[in-house]
């Protein structure tokens, strides 16, 4: 039997961390305490095991290893405590799927409304996964995606039809 | 004349390969097709050409095209879940193995009974339902109903799940090409050459269109253009794959067979491409008409176009002596096309007086017989074909010779296909010239940007000799709407125009005569285009016949309106995924997985999945529900709370906000404190409720309803976004950042002050209504003391990673004081007792709070908050509305939810007055005697007094209204 | 199926992405308003053939709600613009007239700047 169209791994041991802010006046003191830049609108900058997103004009949205996760709120809430702004964890509250192989575009491109060609290497988008609201970005060899943790098994399980063998898009 | 073998030629065939042979079945005998052929290519090369019966007269029918127009080869494909009813013969390609079964015929094709609605069809004209079945009244239920549902519909119905899998896709490009014929790969081309990324689609297995079957050279000038293609990385070509419509916006849906009817392949069957276009050029090509003349139904008329197909792509005879009769010039290439193969061509019958261009003239000089200015007065032959009748085209009928034969090849003209272009509002012209309906370039279907998203090219733009040098020169062709042009009566009787739905001119004449005059009244009154093609044979025709009884010109009756699917899908590509286990995304909390292993059985709240209850042993889950109450009102029970909405609101106008967004003051509550508000839409309407706590001086977190969390956030986002944009609020849904339990019961407190911890949950430091946070059994903690079930009762909030954790601690340290998991049932059970109303229960979206006797959660002191004016109009305030009581059943029987009580008197239609309803109706355990609530006008005014509740089946149950708690009237249990 | 593009992220998204919101530009009445006014805000739509102003919200994308000029008839998207915008911008207005020359705009600034 061929090989799935790529393989779909749960992600464990990231931290997830809303901050929501006015972006124009937070984004400094935001960068230093996440120790990232500011990404540009619908992007995301990373330096490896931190990654910051951009997920609205007033959200971003910082992943990290988990252990890091506590002291990171420390810090963003004491960086932002004299603006206007909140700070939540959500790392419980979410699900991620690596969805990697050589076909990796024709599994989100089953169920994603998005036009991957003009996804750019930085890009984040957020958008729905057949039913549900997921969001994804480029990792080598295909992407990362979150979900809602209530609706992993339904994500999984789509991804995973999605990328049966012998299904892929290119013209036969 | 008879139908005689050899049905397979000995050589040609260009789309077959002989070498492989393939066993299929149909109606229960055994046949070979070969690789390549289609279903109506392998029944025809065995000599098969009754293909079906006519839906209302049950005629016989064979083969009429070789396309995506066939209206009459039509089958009843496959086994089990696998059957698919109307298969077109055509379009579906043979598959090893494959099953066929004849449809709309009983007992078998060749002896229909229901052909005798064939001798009565002088008495069956068009309408004949609509007039007939009117009177006398019970007739209709007894006698006429049953009969017509028996007969009704073409084809069974699958009654199996599809074990197939089916999956939908998206894509995007700057240029669609629909149709991969000569027109279709030279725009793909050019459109590659300006740049941006083009797909090609064609719904055949193969590329070129007509162009390799009609023309020497065709099949090379298509390979060029396919290699030129193939050549660039921007250009993808995609075959088997048929635009089925397009949509606002460039939006266009494909179908892509992958594996039809080929099961064992383990891939999708169908993908249904979801593609959105920059812009979309249609190359579908043209489809040839019938002529109208007698008997034009007898299996073994088909059309030109259809017979050399036949021949030249599947080796296939569809008859040894052929008769064309034609008004155009592209038909002679049926002529020349047969007799190459060495079939005998009788002549060709040309209506026009004149032919003149290249083919008639290489016909001619073939030695075939051409007859001009003639005409088929009739076909004579019943199941087939065994000759024709001929007469002047221009006069009334009168018979000057027959020719024997077994096939009559017709061309009326070539319609171009203008479906897609049609979908999304582009306009047609009527071509008088070449007698077609063709795109109007001025009127296009417009895009997002306003200007035209579709453009036409080839045969489909009416260029019907767009093969270029390959065609030549073709005389134009003379409309022909009947043949002969006089035909009497009895002759336009028989002319047929929708083959699968047995329309005729006659039906058409009589459609205008009685007043039909709108092309889609007399569509609808005579079903002329209903059929399964939806008219991609019929439509022209009719239309025309309709014009002449008008007497208007064809562009002033139009053509009815042409909608998406192109040809039918199967509704297996439209649901895709959305099957099975995912049909919907179930939501699951971070406890699920117990609540199954210990047999909960659950129901769905919105798309969560929440136990109503856990039976166990022998118990069904309305004995569980009882066990969990009397658990919980005598000891402890647990409830997964996780999915009730959680919405941090933060920010130095938070409290300014959630006062708008809620009826009552949610400012003022303290840090520390919990409060239960009320939130309401603008017409005044309760949409949600929930305990609102106050985390720290700028932040409150608000609690919603388990279905009311995502719309609740998204309400609050509105105004936030759209009315106060300049107050500073954050909000985010939090809801599945945590787990929740319930912890109820008298021995609640008892159970958690066994867990190690920070927090104090004692009654002073932690009394009802307030929250605390800190530590419980090593996990970071949020306990509310709040209580829908009248019970001492703490909520736990803990990260959603450690809810399971926690909930197994509860219950293997709550185990001698007999923890009780409890649902949702219970649960809705003893707020019922404590009469707490439930959102959707007493509410329906008409119901104001101060109707549930709730204004003690109304703000008097606030001057504004959504919802407030509108509880201020006239008939919110008068004093007739149904209001919330408690109802007391007077025979010990549970009320039936939901049922009405009656006033005396009846209103002006003689029915009965309604006074209330009962909105929610339990039997209680914990006082072991039913209970209700309901919506009663004047109701909190009237205890004691006996309403009627009539049941359907005429008995009336009584019931009492009291005060809606039935239990712990002052409330002291909350405090254990 | 339209499409959409944000204003806020820049997204153009189609409609299975969004969530509709009815027509824009409603003012608000409170508890002082009139019985008039205020059916008027809850229950009178104008329900255009024609220019169009509607409000969606990028429910599957950045979450923010926007504004789109769009003609119901023909469907062509005159522009998008964020919701705290007072009224459609003039280059909307702009493309609104030049497809629908008929079509005025009901707020004056709007008559006076871009319909002179």
């Amino acid at each position: 039997m061929a090989e799935a169209l790529a393989q779909i791994a749960p992600v464990e041991g990231l931290g997830m961390i809303t901050i929501r802010a006015d972006l124009s006046r937070a984004a400094e003191a935001i960068a230093e305490a996440a120790g990232l830049s500011v990404p540009d609108m619908t992007r995301i900058a990373t330096d490896g095991s931190r990654a910051l997103g951009w997920m609205s004009p007033d959200e971003l949205l910082l992943i990290l290893p988990v252990a890091e996760r506590d002291d990171a709120i420390t810090v963003l809430t004491d960086a932002l405590a004299g603006e206007h702004a909140l700070v939540a964890d959500v790392s419980d509250a979410r699900m991620v799927f690596d969805v990697t192989g050589p076909h990796a575009d024709d599994v989100i491109g089953k169920l994603m409304p998005v036009d991957l060609a003009n996804l750019p290497p930085d890009g984040l988008r957020r958008s729905r996964a057949a039913q549900t609201a997921a969001a994804l970005w480029r990792i080598p060899g295909g992407f990362r995606l979150i979900g809602f943790r209530s609706t992993a098994d339904y994500l999984r399980l789509i991804l995973e039809n999605a990328a049966i063998p012998g299904s892929q898009l290119a013209p036969r | 004349m008879s139908h005689t073998p050899p049905f397979r030629l000995s050589k040609g065939g260009r789309l077959i390969d002989r070498a492989y042979q393939l066993a299929f079945r149909f109606d229960g005998r055994h046949l070979r097709g070969v690789q390549g052929d289609t279903l109506a290519s392998a029944l025809l090369a065995n000599g098969q050409m009754l293909m079906g019966r006519s839906f209302k007269y049950h005629r016989p029918r064979g083969p009429l095209a070789s396309g995506a127009e066939e209206p009459n080869a039509l089958f009843g494909l496959g086994q089990a879940g696998r059957f698919e009813p109307n298969q077109r013969a055509s379009t579906t390609a043979l598959v090893p193995g494959m099953v066929l079964r004849s449809q709309n015929c009983w007992p078998s094709l060749d002896a229909d009974m229901g052909a005798i609605n064939n001798w009565l069809s002088p008495l069956l004209p068009a309408g004949f339902y609509y007039k007939t079945f009117i009177h006398p009244r019970p007739f209709w239920k007894h006698v006429f109903e049953p009969i017509i549902r028996r007969s009704a519909g073409l084809g069974r119905a699958p009654v199996d799940p599809d074990p197939d899998r089916y999956e939908q896709a998206y894509a995007f490009a700057d240029t669609v090409v629909v149709g991969g014929g000569i027109a279709g790969l030279t725009a793909a081309r050019d459109a590659a050459d300006k740049g941006g990324r083009v797909i090609v689609l064609e719904q055949n297995p193969v590329w070129g269109g007509r162009t390799p079957t009609d023309h020497d050279g065709g099949q090379a000038a298509i390979d060029a253009l396919l290699a030129d293609l193939r050549g660039r990385d921007t250009v993808t070509l995609r075959r088997n794959c048929m635009a089925t419509g397009l949509y606002d916006h460039g939006y266009l849906l494909a179908r892509e067979t992958l594996a039809d009817h080929d099961p064992n392949q383990g891939i999708p069957r169908q993908r249904l491409w979801r593609i959105r276009a920059g812009h979309v050029i249609t190359a579908t090509g043209a489809l040839e008409r019938p002529l109208s003349f007698a008997c034009n139904d007898v299996p073994g008329v088909m059309l030109a176009s259809a017979v050399r197909d036949f021949i030249t792509d599947y080796g296939v005879a569809p008859g040894q002596r052929i008769v064309v009769v034609t008004n155009n010039d592209d038909a002679y290439r049926t002529a020349l096309t047969a007799q190459r193969a060495g079939l005998e061509v009788v002549a060709v019958i040309d209506a026009r007086l004149r032919p003149a261009g290249d083919l008639p003239q290489a016909v001619r000089a073939a030695n075939i017989p051409v007859m001009t200015g003639k005409a088929i007065a009739k076909v004579k032959g019943g199941p087939h074909v065994e000759g024709v009748a001929l007469c002047d085209q221009a006069g009334d009928g009168r018979v000057t010779g027959t020719l024997d034969c077994d096939v009559v090849a017709m061309s009326g003209g070539w319609s171009p296909v203008v479906h897609l272009y049609s979908h999304c509002g582009g306009k047609l012209i009527w071509d008088e010239a070449e007698a077609m309906f063709r795109p109007d370039p001025d009127r296009p279907p417009l895009g997002a940007d306003g200007q035209g998203m579709a453009t036409v090219a080839g045969a489909a733009n009416g260029d019907l000799r767009c093969a270029g040098d390959l065609e030549r020169t073709e005389g134009a062709p003379m409309p022909v709407w009947v043949m002969p042009q006089r035909a009497p009566y009895r002759l336009r009787a028989k002319m047929w125009l929708d083959f699968q739905n047995d329309v005729k001119v006659t039906d058409v004449e009589l459609a205008a005569r009685e007043g039909y005059a709108s092309v889609e009244h007399a569509k609808r009154y005579t079903t002329l285009g209903m059929a399964t093609d939806q008219g991609k044979v019929s439509n022209i025709n009719g239309l025309a016949i309709l014009s002449a009884a008008l007497d208007q010109p064809i562009q002033a009756t139009g053509t009815t309106t042409f909608r998406p699917p192109y040809s039918p899908l199967t509704l297996g590509t439209i649901a895709a995924e959305a099957r099975g286990d995912a049909f919907q995304p179930l939501r699951k909390t971070p406890m699920h997985d117990w609540h199954a292993r210990n047999g909960a059985a659950f129901e769905p709240v919105g798309h969560w999945r929440r136990p109503y209850s856990y039976p166990r042993g022998g118990e069904d889950r309305h004995a569980a529900v009882t066990r969990e109450i009397l658990a919980v009102r005598n000891g402890v029970g647990t409830l997964d709370a996780s999915t009730l909405g959680k919405i941090v609101v933060k920010g130095p106008d938070a409290g300014r906000f959630l006062d708008m967004m809620y009826t009552n003051m949610m400012s003022t509550l303290p840090v520390g404190k919990c409060r239960y508000g009320l939130m309401c839409n603008e017409n005044g309407f309760l949409m949600d409720d929930g305990v609102v706590a106050r985390l720290s001086d700028d932040t409150w977190l608000c609690h919603t309803t388990t279905g009311g969390a995502d719309r609740i956030h998204g309400h609050m986002e509105d105004w936030l976004q759209c009315e106060w944009w300049d107050w500073q609020v954050y909000t985010a849904n939090l809801t599945e950042q945590y787990a929740q339990i319930a912890v109820a019961g008298p021995r609640a407190r008892e159970l958690l002050q066994r867990l190690p911890g920070t927090i104090d949950l004692g009654q002073q430091a932690l009394p009802f209504m307030t929250w605390a946070e800190g530590d419980l059994a090593g996990i970071r903690a949020r306990v509310y003391r709040i209580s829908f079930s009248g019970e001492l009762s703490y909520e736990i909030a803990v990260p959603a990673n450690r809810g399971l954790e926690l909930w197994e601690k509860l219950h293997d340290l709550g185990r001698d004081l007999g923890v009780t998991p409890y649902g949702t049932e219970a649960m809705h059970v003893m707020r019922a007792e404590k009469g707490f109303v439930m959102i959707g229960d007493e509410t329906d979206g008409t119901v104001i709070p101060q109707d549930l006797g709730l204004d003690w959660a109304i703000s008097k002191k606030k001057a504004d908050y959504i919802g407030k004016r509108a509880q201020a109009r006239s008939f919110m305030r008068d004093g007739g509305r149904w209001q919330l009581v408690g109802l007391e059943s007077l025979d010990g029987r549970v009320l039936p939810d939901g049922a009405y009580a009656v006033e005396p008197g009846v209103n002006a239609n003689g029915q009965r007055k309604t006074q209330g309803r009962v909105t929610s109706s339990y039997h209680s355990p914990t006082l072991e005697r039913p209970i209700a609530m309901g919506l009663v006008r004047h109701g909190p005014a009237r205890m004691g007094q006996v309403l009627e509740f009539p049941m359907p089946s005429g008995e009336v149950m009584k019931a009492r209204i009291v005060d809606p708690v039935f239990y712990d009237k002052e409330g002291a249990r909350v405090n254990g | 199926m339209l499409t959409l593009t944000c204003p806020y992220c820049g997204v153009q998204a189609e409609e299975t992405e969004l969530a509709p919101g009815g027509e824009a530009h409603l003012k608000r009445i409170g508890p002082a308003g009139t019985a008039e006014e205020f059916e008027g805000y809850l229950f009178a739509r104008k329900n255009i053939k024609g220019v169009h102003f509607e409000r969606w919200r990028h429910a599957y994308g950045c979450g923010k709600w926007f504004l789109a000029a769009r003609d119901t008839q023909t469907m062509q998207v005159f522009g998008t613009y964020r919701a705290q915008t007072p009224h459609a911008t003039d280059d909307i207005v702009g493309n609104a007239r030049q497809a629908r020359p008929e079509w005025v705009p009901d707020w004056p600034q709007a008559s006076e700047a871009v319909v002179g």
